[in-house]
């Protein structure tokens, strides 16, 4: 039987999730769309945060989305290390494109796991008080364990925006992405500005961790879930454009919760890989995207 | 290194095998060798796409289990004789891996990796709602009772995967020393030339996609006999893509020695791992050990060796 409210609450429901999945996929705009570097370990460093974030609240009783918080100048240095080891090893000699890939794709299987090693493959998950509540909206329910997460990425997607189009690094980090030889020449080093900005990336990834983790109960190897999803919405969005990674995320989160209602949990994995095989084929430069 | 080289490999893995065979009753010895000799085959076919052309395929899993599968299934309908079952899986990964082919013609370096990533989970998600194929809960298969020549079918499986890894290595070969291979070889260092001074660029990666669609495809085709119970978690496994690409990586990817190199070294390395330490643990050795090769021996243990003799040479 169809009915108007089960599917209002379901696209509430899906705005809620794709709010988070922008969270998510910021870090792969700024690193893929202006950076140029692949990370496709994005979803796994995710999940760092998630168990940085499990950690802290097991043992200290910390709420997690402070957790996530305080935990993202440690994912700052750490993505400014990953981004030197890249660059001495890859980008000065030109030969990112392949042996990049592999190098991230070996991140993900030595995060994954370590983590698996140190706490298992079960699944795990955070403690606060809100979590399980809900608050109604006239016909709409809105649970704590969805809302929070979409608000704070909200509040991440907006800080980013701001950061890169009012402060002076945040314009830079937008130079290096459209000429990086006019930046040298400039008398600025773009490889300290592109460490600055993958740095900025992984932080990210701290807080959108805890947030997953908020929503539900994590394991070792669930950042692979995220890759087709990330890059999706990287694409779809224009790569590179803030705005566009929200849009783009909305509407994945609105189709995939859709589909997981109308026709099963299990469906719902292959509309994002089913988006971005689409879109690949048909319109690499996304929604909104520069052309080529 | 002319055919020599693989008559050597050729017999030292025979050799092997009978060794194996002669000293010890433990099958164990069995499913391990098979195990390495599969990542030959798999290790061997994704360098074909990813070594000489230089398209990385993260979908290695994808094909392999979609192999399995067409042999499970095949299995479960019919009572097919065991070519048959090799057959119908190296059509299905061919026939996948020429789509994926087509997708190169709009897609180029990173975006076709990443489609390949998620055409393995596509395929994942179609077997999982499958009823017929098991779902996610899996298919078992019978194994026959009886094959010729064979005392039980475990060895039978062996020898039938030993008999595939030299294939997959023989045509390796072959495509390296032919005009394919150096028509590949061009797109890989530049695809834009190779098109100007007349490479048939697309009809050559449609080839070298197919063919190593069709070996992935038909290194899966006995699994369901191996393992005699499969669900797609474990046989969709990015373990099975990242090592079809680890291997070939640590050991050399321009040449078909290199798979080969990576395949019995990395794979004898895990299969002791496991059963000395934990199968987790082999992974986070498969991790490492890619990361440092990626970064500071980028042409793999082939060309540590290369630049070794040539800097005697100089």
């Amino acid at each position: 039987m169809f009915s108007f409210h089960l599917l209002l609450n379901v696209i509430v429901a899906g705005i809620l999730l794709g709010g988070f999945y922008a969270a998510v996929s910021l870090g792969i705009t700024l690193a893929f769309g202006l950076l140029n570097v692949v990370n496709i370990a994005h979803p796994a460093f995710v999940i760092l945060g998630s168990y940085a974030a499990f950690v802290v609240n097991s043992r200290f009783g910390l709420d997690p989305i402070l957790a996530g918080l305080l935990f993202m100048p440690v994912f700052f240095l750490l993505g400014i290390g990953v981004y030197r080891i890249y660059y001495a090893s890859f980008e000065k000699r030109a030969e990112e494109s392949l042996r990049g890939l592999v190098f991230f794709f070996g991140i993900i299987f030595i995060i994954e796991v370590s983590l698996s090693l140190q706490y298992g493959v079960d699944y795990r998950s955070v403690h606060a008080a809100y979590v399980g509540d809900s608050f109604r909206l006239g016909p709409i329910e809105l649970a704590f364990r969805l809302a929070i997460p979409c608000a704070m990425a909200l509040v991440l997607t907006l800080a980013l925006h701001l950061f890169l189009s009012r402060t002076f690094y945040g314009r830079a980090v937008k130079a290096v992405s459209q000429d990086h030889l006019a930046l040298r020449l400039m008398g600025a080093d773009p490889v300290r500005i592109k460490g600055l900005a993958f740095g900025i990336a992984i932080a990210t990834a701290s807080l959108a961790g805890a947030l997953l983790i908020m929503i539900g109960p994590v394991e070792p190897s669930i950042g692979r879930e995220y890759i087709g999803r990330v890059f999706a919405i990287a694409v779809l969005g224009g790569m590179g454009s803030i705005g566009g990674t929200l849009v783009a995320a909305l509407i994945l989160g609105v189709l995939e919760s859709l589909t997981s209602t109308f026709y099963g949990p299990s469906w719902a994995l292959a509309v994002s890989f089913g988006i971005l095989l689409l879109v690949l084929a048909v319109r690499p430069s996304g929604l909104v995207g520069r052309a080529g | 290194m002319r055919g020599r080289a693989l008559l050597a490999v050729a017999v030292a893995l025979v050799v092997l095998a009978v060794a194996l065979t002669r000293l010890s009753a433990n099958q164990y010895y069995y499913f391990a060798a098979y195990v390495i000799f599969q990542y030959v085959v798999l290790a061997t076919a994704w360098n074909i796409l990813g070594g000489y052309t230089g398209y990385v395929n993260f979908g290695s899993a994808g094909f392999f289990a979609l192999g399995a599968y067409t042999a499970a299934i095949l299995i479960k309908a019919f009572p097919v004789p065991f070519p048959v079952l090799l057959l119908a899986a190296g059509t299905v990964g061919g026939l996948l891996g020429l789509s994926l082919g087509y997708l190169t013609l709009r897609l180029r370096g990173v975006f076709f990796s990443i489609a390949t990533l998620a055409l393995a989970v596509v395929l994942q998600t179609l077997i999982v709602n499958w009823e017929y194929a098991g779902g996610s809960r899996g298919i078992y298969t019978m194994r026959p009772a009886t094959v010729l020549f064979f005392d039980n079918y475990v060895e039978f499986l062996f020898v039938v995967m030993l008999i595939l890894a030299l294939g997959a290595l023989a045509t390796a070969r072959w495509i390296e020393h032919s005009r394919l291979g150096r028509g590949l070889a061009a797109i890989r260092d530049n695809e834009e030339a190779a098109e100007c001074m007349g490479v048939p660029t697309l009809r050559l990666k449609l080839v070298a996609a197919t063919v190593s669609g069709a070996l992935m495809g038909i290194a899966g085709a006995p699994f369901p006999y191996y393992v005699t119970y499969m669900e797609p978690a474990s046989t969709f496994n990015l373990d099975y893509a990242v090592n079809s690409l680890a291997m070939p990586m640590i050991g050399g990817a321009t040449t078909w020695v290199g798979p080969l190199l990576g395949a019995v070294l990395l794979g004898t390395a895990q299969q002791i791992a496991t059963v000395t330490i934990s199968s987790a643990l082999n992974l986070l050795i498969v991790g490492v050990v890619l990361v440092a090769f990626v970064i500071l021996a980028p042409d793999g243990i082939i060309g540590l060796v290369r630049r070794r003799r040539g800097g005697r040479h100089a």
